[in-house]
């Protein structure tokens, strides 16, 4: 890709133009079965196993809507503060594309489910900055093409495409702000921070897994610039699919410089949607909206509108979780930790394997400091999130306890971690295979304690005389020779027992 | 007896004495089916009914019915009668074509609602009927696949859409047929044939399978030659379908017994002042107030009736029925089934959808997509689509005020009787003015039936009495229906039909 975007400096486009920012966000429901059939959701089949007529858009074929999908609607509108519809209808938005078989998308229009609620986010530095939303409606996904031969992976140069079907009616929610302003320089950031907590939230609600990288949440960053000190809005655009958090914030970021260089130098923005580019936080023109496509919406014909009645609404208001951001002060406050530390727990995606952890019996700062430490680094080697680790919170619980009991020592921990990645067993398999108990056997501790001293009189004799911290050199010998398995403090009280000095 | 009179005297048999004749024993079910075979073999060269024959499966089926017998099982009430199916319900062991090139060969892989219940009813399905494309049309003349003749006189029309089975069942190819109903298609093929078809309540019958032409107006319904045998194939095909979420989750109407019962005694009958007027031929308004005499002289009451939105139906109707094709059709594009043009290996996909479009769609289909799709455009729906939902609501709401007063209303089924194939091709709007009367119960989706109730003096051509009911009290069409049939044939010595010429 090697299109030229001139682009004015971050400050320098703040200094003279105020972003406005609108977040469409979509979210693939974890429902078992699709939004309008009974095929299965399951990620990773065979291309096209998981189709019937009804998501293949089969002649004759007709639509039931999925309830589960239409409750986590709700639990979505609800958790976002919205009011839900009482009465609302599913919409035909027309147009053709190959991967949406019946050539119409079954979503909703001017009756959405939800509508009117906010988001509160929270910034790195602590500032609460609330977002207001202007509808969550639901909508089922399109199958996916693949287009091959071309260089980019791009419909361009490809000399055929490949459909799988198995996406195809999938329940989505797409999540609509409205447009954000006030936001400043901080623009970017509040982006970033808002597709963040709604992730959080969606998670928490436990409706979708909302895996970024796997497309379960997808975020169009759309934006405008205006002259600082005015309130009409500019034209925008429309940057789609920007699929990481990093991503979000970049997209926004490159969007306010290319605005701002255009309108700098007296040209318009021309509405349109972009692509973003992973590569180099680019965007490049996708396609101009000039006359703004006719979906031609009507109202669905084969389903019933929906009409949750207000007594589910509200117990379904009574089963929403505590809202995450909530949830993190709080945690907070419970395990002493400062808000950056907060964050990057939150970032790392491990509050609730830590939570899990703690109410599996171990001590939060050993529940935080696995997690954050060997875990975390090994979700980075193998480009995994943590909770999708092969391994679960009761094990790293059991860890911790093994480690309170004595039994084994932190290096060894490590190693029984290692194994259970690895996937030799559970902690107490990976223990007995790899046999790494702590030597407790106090002949066996006894006879290398004695072997270390004999081949080390010097060392023993300044200890004799007094330097106790010398004893480290003889533990560090004995701890070898046990290959690691001996519990250093009784190592160390051995030692000065047989030298006859007190420690 | 010859197996030449054996065959004639079968298949002038009604369904119910049929199912009657094998249950006893007097018949087998392979002996009617041959028989029917035998009459298709004689004239449908002529008649051109069928679209495709299923001579084996049918034999097969037949042969079932007999072994169940054979083995003491209970048959049900129309175990081993015939039946023509028309070509818009899927079925995985013929083609679906619905009168289409792009669907020319089409093979479902699964069977409609409406097959699974004929099937476990163990009708015997002979094959699928002719009609208009996609059901768009009231001549048959429409069909891809040429036209198909009126029994009375092969040179005009057996209506349509559902021409096929109004010609089957007139030139005794088959003593029971399937129809849909989205502007009349099966009200208005009987009525110019001299057989009886009923419109369910919109919901009556699962539409699934049923390929689509105007949602929210398609109804798929019995055509037979008595009404007792169409009330027989409505309690066969009716009820509540977890896959078609307009059906009505509610017990079938007892039409059935209504049939048997036949009654207008003590019935207010509604009598609407604008079905009538210009257009309309002598000879249907003739035959028409001699059936209101009829009535009265079975002792209902006549109850003039002013409906006033009822002019305004058939305009209604040219914008919603094409506005929900326009949507239903674009599934059609050469990407996973049907017809596919132009597909060199050079040519974009959108091209070759195109290219497949413009083959396989009939001019009238065409026309309709375009219409229906200029009709949702935005800065036009309020005024086509919107403006016609309007109407549908006076005309629902006109009806439900006329049945505070009546119990069932009663209009000619058609302005006039069959016209002669190919005179008004070129003139849709005389061809749409066949469906006047019929129009607005699918608007207001209530109930309605046509029976025949003489022939025109003008033209010896039959025509038809339509007789309305409100929503969910189809029993009363056939109550009424019964009465009124039972009457005619007293008068006339004879069923109508005995009167068509013998081909």
């Amino acid at each position: 890709m090697t299109v030229t975007t001139d682009l004015v400096s971050y400050d320098e486009a703040l200094e003279s133009y105020d972003p406005v920012m609108g977040l469409e966000v979509h979210v693939e429901l974890g429902t078992r079965t699709k939004m309008f059939c009974g095929c299965s959701t399951e990620l990773g089949a065979e291309p096209n196993s998981q189709t019937c007529p009804t998501c293949l858009g089969l002649p004759g074929s007709l639509p039931v809507v999925n309830a589960t999908g239409v409750e986590s609607a709700i639990k979505i509108g609800l958790a976002l503060h919205c009011e839900i519809a009482e009465w609302c209808r599913f919409a035909r938005k027309n147009y053709f594309y190959p991967d949406m078989p019946k050539n119409f998308q079954t979503s909703q229009y001017d009756e959405p489910i939800a509508f009117d609620g906010y988001l509160d986010v929270q910034l790195e530095d602590g500032e609460v900055f609330r977002v207001e939303i202007e509808r969550a409606h639901m909508e089922e996904d399109t199958g996916k093409s693949t287009h091959v031969g071309g260089a980019t992976g791009r419909i361009h140069g490809a000399s055929h495409s490949l459909l799988d079907y198995n996406r195809a009616g999938i329940p989505l929610i797409e999540i609509v702000t409205k447009p954000i302003e006030g936001a400043g320089e901080r623009a970017p950031e509040v982006a970033r921070a808002y597709v963040a907590e709604l992730r959080e939230l969606i998670k928490a609600l436990g409706v979708s897994e909302a895996r970024m990288d796997k497309g379960q949440m997808r975020c169009d960053v759309n934006l405008s610039l205006r002259p600082n000190g005015t309130t009409e809005f500019g034209t925008r655009s429309e940057t789609k699919n920007v699929n990481s958090l990093r991503s979000v914030e970049r997209a926004a970021r490159f969007e306010i410089q290319r605005h701002a260089a255009v309108l700098s130098t007296g040209g318009t923005i021309v509405q349109e949607t972009r692509h973003f580019h992973e590569e180099d936080g680019s965007t490049t023109s996708g396609r101009i909206k000039d006359n703004a496509e006719d979906y031609r919406y009507f109202p669905e014909p084969d389903l019933v509108p929906v009409a949750p009645p207000r007594e589910w609404v509200e117990e379904l208001r009574t089963g929403l979780p505590e809202q995450p951001l909530a949830r993190r002060n709080r945690l907070r406050e419970e395990w002493g930790v400062g808000a950056h530390d907060m964050q990057s727990i939150l970032n790392a995606g491990a509050i609730d394997p830590i939570v899990a952890t703690i109410e599996a019996g171990a001590p939060a700062d050993q529940a935080r400091k696995w997690w954050m430490g060997e875990l975390a680094r090994h979700a980075n080697e193998t480009g995994r999130p943590l909770d999708a680790l092969p391994i679960t919170p009761e094990q790293v619980a059991r860890v911790t306890a093994l480690v309170a009991a004595g039994d084994l020592n932190d290096k060894l921990a490590r190693q029984v971690i290692e194994g259970v990645l690895a996937g030799e067993g559970t902690p107490d398999e990976v223990v007995d295979k790899r046999g790494l108990k702590v030597v407790s056997d106090e002949g066996a501790l006894t006879t290398a304690v004695e072997e270390a001293i004999a081949a080390n009189p010097g060392i023993a004799d300044k200890i004799r005389g007094g330097k106790v911290q010398a004893a480290g050199a003889l533990v560090g010998a004995v701890m070898k020779a046990t290959r690691g398995q001996a519990d250093a403090a009784r190592v160390k009280e051995l030692i000065l027992a047989q030298l006859g000095v007190e420690g | 007896m010859s197996d030449h009179e054996k065959n004639q005297r079968i298949i002038r048999l009604t369904a119910a004495e049929i199912a009657g004749k094998i249950a006893s024993g007097e018949l087998t079910a392979v002996e009617v089916t041959e028989a029917h075979l035998a009459r298709t073999g004689a004239v449908d060269e002529k008649v051109h009914a069928y679209l495709h024959l299923d001579r084996e499966g049918a034999l097969a089926q037949a042969r079932a019915v007999d072994e169940k017998r054979a083995r003491g099982e209970k048959l049900g009430p129309l175990a081993g009668v015939p039946l023509a199916l028309k070509d818009i319900f899927t079925t995985t062991d013929m083609p679906t074509t619905v009168g289409s090139k792009i669907l020319e060969g089409w093979i479902a892989p699964y069977d409609s609602t409406v097959t699974r219940k004929l099937k476990a009813a163990d009708v015997v399905i002979l094959g699928k009927t002719n009609m208009d494309e996609f059901a768009m049309g009231s001549s048959t003349e429409n069909s891809a696949y040429g036209p198909t003749g009126n029994p009375w006189d092969l040179t005009r029309i057996p209506g349509g859409s559902g021409g096929g089975s109004s010609a089957a069942l007139a030139s005794f190819q088959a003593p029971l047929a399937m129809g849909t109903d989205t502007g009349g298609s099966i009200r208005q093929p009987a009525a110019v044939t001299g057989t009886v078809g009923v419109k369910p309540t919109y919901g009556g019958v699962s539409r699934y399978g049923m390929v689509a032409f105007s949602s929210s107006l398609d109804q798929g319904g019995p055509c037979a030659r008595t009404v007792l045998d169409a009330a027989l194939l409505h309690e066969a095909i009716a009820g509540h379908d977890p896959l078609d979420s307009t059906s009505i989750d509610a017990p079938v109407p007892p039409v059935v017994e209504a049939a048997r019962n036949g009654s207008v005694a003590g019935m207010r009958v509604g009598v609407v002042k604008q079905f009538r007027g210009e257009g309309y031929q002598a000879g249907v308004l003739q035959r028409f107030d001699e059936s209101v005499a009829l009535l009265k002289e079975l002792g209902a009451e006549i109850v003039e009736l002013d409906c006033p939105s009822f002019t305004l139906g058939l305009s209604a109707y040219y914008l919603i029925a094409p506005s929900e094709c326009s949507s239903n059709l674009a599934r059609f594009d050469a990407m996973r089934y049907g017809l596919r043009v132009g597909d060199d290996g050079t040519r974009s996909a959108e091209d070759v959808t195109a290219l497949t479009r413009e083959a396989g769609f009939g001019a009238e289909v065409k026309r309709r997509i375009i219409l229906g799709t200029y009709a949702l455009s935005s800065g036009y729906y309020d005024a086509y689509y919107g403006s016609a939902q309007k109407v549908r609501t006076l005309i629902t709401r006109e009806f439900q005020q006329a049945f505070d007063q009546v119990d069932v209303i009663v209009s000619p089924t058609t302005p006039t009787t069959a016209f002669p194939i190919g005179e008004r091709v070129d003139d849709p709007m005389a061809m749409y003015l066949m469906d006047l009367c019929t129009i607005p119960s699918n608007l207001a989706g209530n109930a309605a039936m046509s029976l025949p109730c003489g022939l025109a003096p003008e033209d010896n051509l039959p025509v038809g009495l339509q007789i309305i009911a409100p929503a969910t009290k189809d029993d009363r069409l056939y109550k009424v229906g019964a009465a009124v049939e039972a009457a005619f044939v007293e008068r006339w010595g004879h069923p109508l039909l005995e009167e068509a010429p013998s081909l």
